[in-house]
């Protein structure tokens, strides 16, 4: 039976100066598929390369000839020494990579556990490695079964549910406050990286309108420009508390921007909706008193933070309900490759032959009264010769390698035309 | 119809232990094993109703048990609307289990009929009783959102979001719920009240009589009206509402059960035992 073998290195074996010198562009990981699948000993192949990770995938007859073989040439391809990044190098055979594709794919293996990306990339790769034609049976069948171990891995545990970033968190907050943030105005006060992430994130979850005020004018025009939004004064804040909903706080104010006395003063030409403070700058701008009054919610900097760590070791304890998840499939993908052997096939075969026939002959002799006891030991004993007959050549050809190299193509297409596995 | 109504109370028990293993496991099939639980006892508890009203040829309301009963069949069916309307499913942790009790409760009383009055048979006596239960029911639950909602609001200011944070739903989903049950509630409490005068009136000969339930019933409806009317004017909304409604949910179990134990009036005997 044919090896599947992965050898790599990610965010866990090797700092990323090294992963950059490895990492592979859609161009060049096109042509290194071509290049590995090249080599008569590598039947099946796909690279997936990511910020934290360069892989190979590969099905190959003699995995201690093609080991050493794809290890020279990724430092051939990448021009450096193999000496320099091999220690970084895992290399993982059969249950053991099936389990590492697997629990990649479902985020498990993830720097952030649960990120969603990682499936995305894995996907695209498997489409190039079809595209390039190098991926087989095996390979087709096992990155299909990674994509729904990793949607089971998300629907079925909580490994994705919680914020693991100072935006998201407040983005899941507003909902918590105001249900939906649809038509939600939101007020950025300053700028900064941070902030104007929150804002974006903001506008992906369909907010009404954003207002911008800056210490400078023109900066908040620009800002506002982006965010399809309306620039304000910095005196106009307190007025401008009336409207919006949302406010993202983060100037270099030494002070802060919005006292209690603003919020109280406005609580009542609000009619008391909800207002929601998000204040990332340091020091802060937001008077924390705030959060005391009805109505108003203040999270700082240190809040959001330890809202993140929470949901990390929350995901950390998801993660090990994903693990079962993937050891099951492991499982039901070994006895699927050991069932591609040509041995259980043949046998499957002629059980579902013998059958059918001893069915039919036993459904027409039973109708037929006049027959003898001699009759109808004959009929019986057609039965074995009739299936070895018939699945004479059948045997022969997978016996024999079907003809063209790969025999696992043929194996798996004659349990599909037979319907072997139900 | 002793069997139908244990049957009930056992669906409502059920249905509390669905809604109860929803709230820790959060498995969506418990969720509606708990609703569908509910539901089957409501229309279990119709059957039982309507049975007890065709055997008595009225209401089944003489005494505190088919009081209780009613009460219960109310919060039930008014909670199965809410719920289908605003899916809050969280809610059922409070509804069901007060059914549940409310049922138990009612089977622990003796059933000795009281004084069998001819009173019962006019419309505006059903649609008194009915209103009345009914709204009652939508207040109740109306309390329940705002225990919820104060629950959430907590979790929120102090930032420490332990166990129901995840579990409730929005401040805004528990607000807006919370109205509607007032909105409907009061509604149903003021139709209550005016067919009550009228029905007193043409048995009694007067509107009012200073009965010490039509007084707690109107001290109830003022606290309610106080509410809504600052909800409409100012805006009153979140944690002071939700603090009102809770309060009103109190003093309507005082209208319901205190004023029977300690006062005496006409409306004594429907909750005696």
């Amino acid at each position: 039976m044919a090896d599947i073998v992965l050898i790599g290195l990610n965010h866990k074996t090797a700092p990323v100066e090294l992963r950059e010198c490895i990492a592979f562009n859609p161009e060049q990981t096109a042509e290194a598929l071509d290049g590995l699948h090249q080599s008569p000993q590598i039947s099946e192949v796909m690279v997936i390369s990511t910020c934290n990770r360069v892989e190979v995938l590969l099905v190959a007859d003699d995995s201690g000839i093609c080991v050493p073989l794809v290890k020279q040439f990724l430092a051939n391809f990448n021009r450096v020494s193999l000496g320099e990044f091999e220690p970084s190098l895992y290399v993982l055979q059969n249950d053991e990579a099936v389990r590492h594709v697997f629990r990649v794919a479902a985020s498990l293996d993830s720097l952030m556990v649960g990120e969603p990306q990682i499936l995305g990339q894995i996907k695209e790769a498997y489409r190039l490695a079809t595209r390039k034609k190098t991926a087989g049976v095996i390979l087709n069948r096992l990155l299909h079964r990674s994509f729904s171990v990793a949607k089971r891995v998300r629907s079925e545990t909580g490994i994705g549910d919680h914020a693991v970033s100072i935006s998201y968190a407040a983005i899941a907050l507003g909902r918590k406050i105001f249900g939906t943030l649809e038509g939600k105005k939101g007020l950025l006060l300053g700028a900064g990286e941070m902030a104007e992430l929150a804002v974006e994130h903001l506008i992906s979850h369909r907010i009404g309108q954003v207002l911008v005020a800056n210490r400078t004018f023109e900066r908040g025009m620009a800002l506002a420009e982006r965010f399809g939004g309306r620039a304000l004064r910095f005196e106009e804040i307190g007025d401008c508390l009336k409207e919006t909903d949302i406010i993202i706080s983060s100037t270099g104010a030494s002070d802060y921007v919005v006292t209690r006395d603003m919020v109280k003063a406005v609580m009542r030409s609000r009619r008391n909706r909800p207002l929601f403070f998000i204040d990332i700058a340091v020091p802060r701008d937001i008077d924390p008193a705030i959060n005391r009054l009805t109505n108003a919610y203040v999270y700082d900097i240190d809040d959001l933070k330890e809202i993140i760590e929470e949901n990390i070791e929350d995901r950390q304890r998801e993660a090990v309900a994903g693990e079962r998840i993937v050891d099951e499939a492991v499982i039901r993908f070994r006895q699927w490759r050991e069932s591609l052997d040509v041995v259980p096939t043949i046998v499957a075969l002629r059980k579902k032959m013998e059958g059918i026939v001893t069915e039919e002959i036993e459904r027409t002799v039973g109708g037929l009264n006049h027959l003898s006891d001699n009759d109808r030991t004959a009929f019986k004993r057609m039965i074995p010769s009739l299936v070895n007959k018939m699945l004479h050549d059948p045997t022969l050809f997978l016996k024999g390698d079907g003809g063209h190299g790969d025999r696992a193509v043929y194996l798996d297409m004659t349990r599909k035309l037979f319907r072997l596995d139900e | 119809m002793q069997t139908i109504l244990v049957s009930t109370t056992i669906l409502y028990l059920l249905s509390t232990v669905g809604y109860f293993l929803y709230l820790f496991l959060q498995r969506e099939v418990l969720h509606r094993t708990g609703y569908f639980l509910l539901l089957a006892g409501v229309l279990l508890h119709t059957v039982a109703l309507v049975k007890g009203t065709v055997a008595a040829g009225h209401l089944p309301v003489k005494n505190l048990h088919e009081t209780l009963s009613l009460a219960g069949w109310a919060l039930a069916g008014v909670f199965l609307l809410i719920q289908s309307r605003y899916r809050i499913k969280i809610l059922g942790i409070y509804a069901a289990p007060l059914v549940a009790l409310v049922m138990v409760f009612a089977s622990q009383i003796p059933r000795a009929t009281a004084v069998s009055e001819n009173i019962f048979g006019s419309a505006w006596f059903v649609i008194h009783i009915l209103s009345v239960f009914i709204g009652e029911a939508a207040l109740a639950l109306a309390g329940g959102v705002g225990l919820l909602y104060l629950i959430q609001e907590r979790a929120i200011k102090r930032k420490k979001r332990g166990f129901f944070f995840r579990r409730l739903p929005s401040l805004d989903l528990l607000d807006t719920t919370g109205y509607a049950c007032l909105v409907v509630g009061f509604t149903l409490l003021t139709v209550g009240l005016v067919t009550g005068f009228v029905y007193a009136k043409a048995v009694w000969g007067r509107f009012w009589s200073w009965d010490p339930k039509e007084v707690w019933s109107g001290i109830t409806w003022l606290l309610y009206a106080v509410l809504l009317h600052e909800r409409l004017t100012v805006g009153w909304r979140g944690r002071r509402a939700a603090i009102m409604a809770i309060v009103g949910v109190a003093v309507l179990l005082f209208t319901f059960f205190g004023v029977n134990f300690l006062f005496t009036g006409h409306h004594g005997q429907f909750t005696r035992w």
